[in-house]
């Protein structure tokens, strides 16, 4: 058992998100920043889907009412547990009474903090992620507020060393710059010329309309040529729609399930991170890539976390 | 013509598969599409299979199935699909019609509000897919007398339970939620349960009824 001790509507459990119910009209939901979610159930040993706190309104502080292991990965932004600092992307051993302290991040919007065994809040359909947008999972459909208290599951077997453990964050985290890979989507070709150059060439600026259900961003107008009725249609998180007013919405994990907009692009799975990770204000850019890049940076980053699996088990003295 | 379609990536683990012809809706596509949908679910390794209006959302794990062969399945597949699915189920869902629309958008049409209730609650709709929000149906089968664009500026929050109509469609707020939908009603029937397996209540192909109720205009 834990207890959240400061916290804002933001903050919310979240594990990997649920599937198979799009056509139910229910969204994914599940961590912003899935990589680093799964990074911090890594170190503690826990099952790939286990849930977490992602943190997004600082400072946000816990106590812990029992033992247990906590890992604290995404954002770059100083940890304390019981007054030590926490190594970056890093898992320690807490004892009853021991408080946990995150400031507001230097770089990135959203922290994980997760814990050996998990967050137990009951199952919901098929996980325990709260859909902040419809009202219902992780912890009684809200985000977290002072003096909530969540249980935790059974954590795994072995003890983190004394001043604990720490990962090397996943590839591609050094590089603020990187443009957003994409795959072009179904209506790619029905803006002109000038359009898809102005799409991959302009900085974007992530405006203050960026949560978890999406993210608005400003520039130049880009212009549909061919403007074809559309009707309504599935989409994923990562969608890049243009509405009427030119300007691109990045549909993230609570995006609604179908929608009518015109979409040039899908951002790819490997790179949705840095959506949750954007602030009001940061400039991104695209690139397009074709479905074998897409794939190769899926496997890398899968790839990354089966060797941080191994290391974590390694460090787990029983 | 009729075995036409477009096929374009949605991301790293998705297709969108599309058979809609100038942007007009289908009711006949649509019955084959659910059925093509029907025969993908439960598929090793495809994770959706979200019908949208004469379209079909096909979300899979890229790392272990490969786009290509689910872009080849649902063309073969499409080819082979016959409307006759399963029948739907038939739903009567009651409606107090008044609201803050309504007025204003019987005037639009030149019709009297009580005509425009008569032609909402005389048409016999299908449920042409299910999605946007948890349980929201898209409603085909409007008579065509009450399309009407979308409102310019969507309201913030319109309110769970409220019968609406956009474009050609129908529809029924699931949550209260930002919606550019003129608001007709407001019913009680329930759309959306978490706690359930299958948590929507209508299905695609369904057919809806609405009946006015007295009340309030």
């Amino acid at each position: 058992m834990i207890e959240i001790l400061s916290s804002g509507a933001l903050n919310s459990v979240q594990d990997r998100g649920r599937r198979g119910l799009l056509s139910s009209g229910v969204s994914r939901s599940g961590a912003m920043d899935l990589p680093a979610l799964d990074a911090a159930n890594a170190l503690l040993g826990n099952e790939p889907n286990a849930a977490a706190v992602e943190v997004a309104t600082f400072p946000f502080r816990l106590r812990f009412v029992v033992v247990a292991t906590v890992a604290v990965t995404g954002a770059t932004a100083e940890a304390r547990l019981a007054g030590r600092r926490l190594m970056p992307w890093g898992a320690a051993e807490a004892r009853p009474g021991d408080e946990l302290t995150i400031d507001p991040p230097t770089a990135g919007a959203r922290i994980y903090v997760a814990f050996g065994g998990g967050v137990d809040v009951p199952q919901l359909l098929g996980g325990r992620a709260t859909d902040l947008k419809s009202g219902y999972g992780g912890h009684e459909g809200r985000g977290l507020k002072r003096g909530d208290r969540l249980p935790l599951g059974r954590r795994a077997t072995g003890r983190l060393p004394d001043g604990g453990i720490g990962a090397l964050p996943p590839p591609g985290r050094s590089d603020p710059d990187r443009p957003l890979r994409v795959l072009p989507a179904a209506e790619w070709l029905d803006f002109s010329d000038a359009a898809r150059q102005r799409f991959l060439s302009v900085g974007w600026r992530v405006t203050a309309e960026a949560d978890r259900q999406g993210c608005r961003l400003d520039g130049p107008e880009l212009v549909r040529e061919r403007r074809r009725e559309l009707l309504s249609h599935g989409i994923v998180p990562g969608t890049v729609q243009v509405p009427p007013s030119g300007r691109p919405i990045v549909q993230l994990a609570e995006a609604n399930t179908c929608g009518g907009y015109p979409k040039i692009a899908t951002v790819i799975e490997a790179d949705l991170w840095r959506l949750g990770q954007a602030m009001p204000g940061d400039a991104l850019r695209f690139a397009v890539v074709d479905r074998a890049e897409a794939l190769a940076a899926l496997r890398e980053t899968a790839d990354w976390l089966d060797r941080l699996r191994s290391a974590a088990a390694l460090y787990r003295v029983s | 013509m009729a075995n036409e379609f477009t096929l374009s990536d949605a991301g790293t683990g998705a297709l969108l598969f599309d058979v809609a012809q100038d942007g007009v809706f289908d009711e006949t596509r649509q019955a084959r599409l659910l059925a093509l949908a029907d025969s993908l679910a439960g598929t090793p390794g495809i994770d959706d299979v979200v019908p949208g209006m004469n379209n079909l959302m096909v979300a899979f794990d890229p790392l272990t199935v490969d786009a290509d062969e689910i872009g080849r399945r649902l063309a073969e597949g499409w080819r082979r699909a016959a409307s006759a699915g399963e029948p739907g189920r038939s739903h009567e869902i009651a409606v107090v019609y008044g609201g803050p629309d309504l007025q204003d958008f019987a005037a639009g049409l030149g019709l009297s509000v009580d005509e425009v209730i008569e032609r909402h609650s005389q048409a016999l709709y299908r449920v042409a897919a299910i999605g946007a929000m948890p349980g929201f149906p898209y409603l085909s089968g409007l008579d065509p007398k009450l399309a009407t664009p979308r409102r310019a500026v969507p309201r913030q929050g319109v309110p769970k339970g409220a019968v609406i109509v956009g474009g050609g469609q129908a529809g029924i707020m699931p949550i209260t939620a930002p919606s550019g939908w003129h608001i007709l009603g407001h019913t009680d029937f329930q759309l959306f349960d978490p706690h359930r397996a299958v948590p929507a209540t209508l299905r695609p192909g369904d057919s809806v009824r609405f009946i006015g109720k007295g009340g309030e205009r």
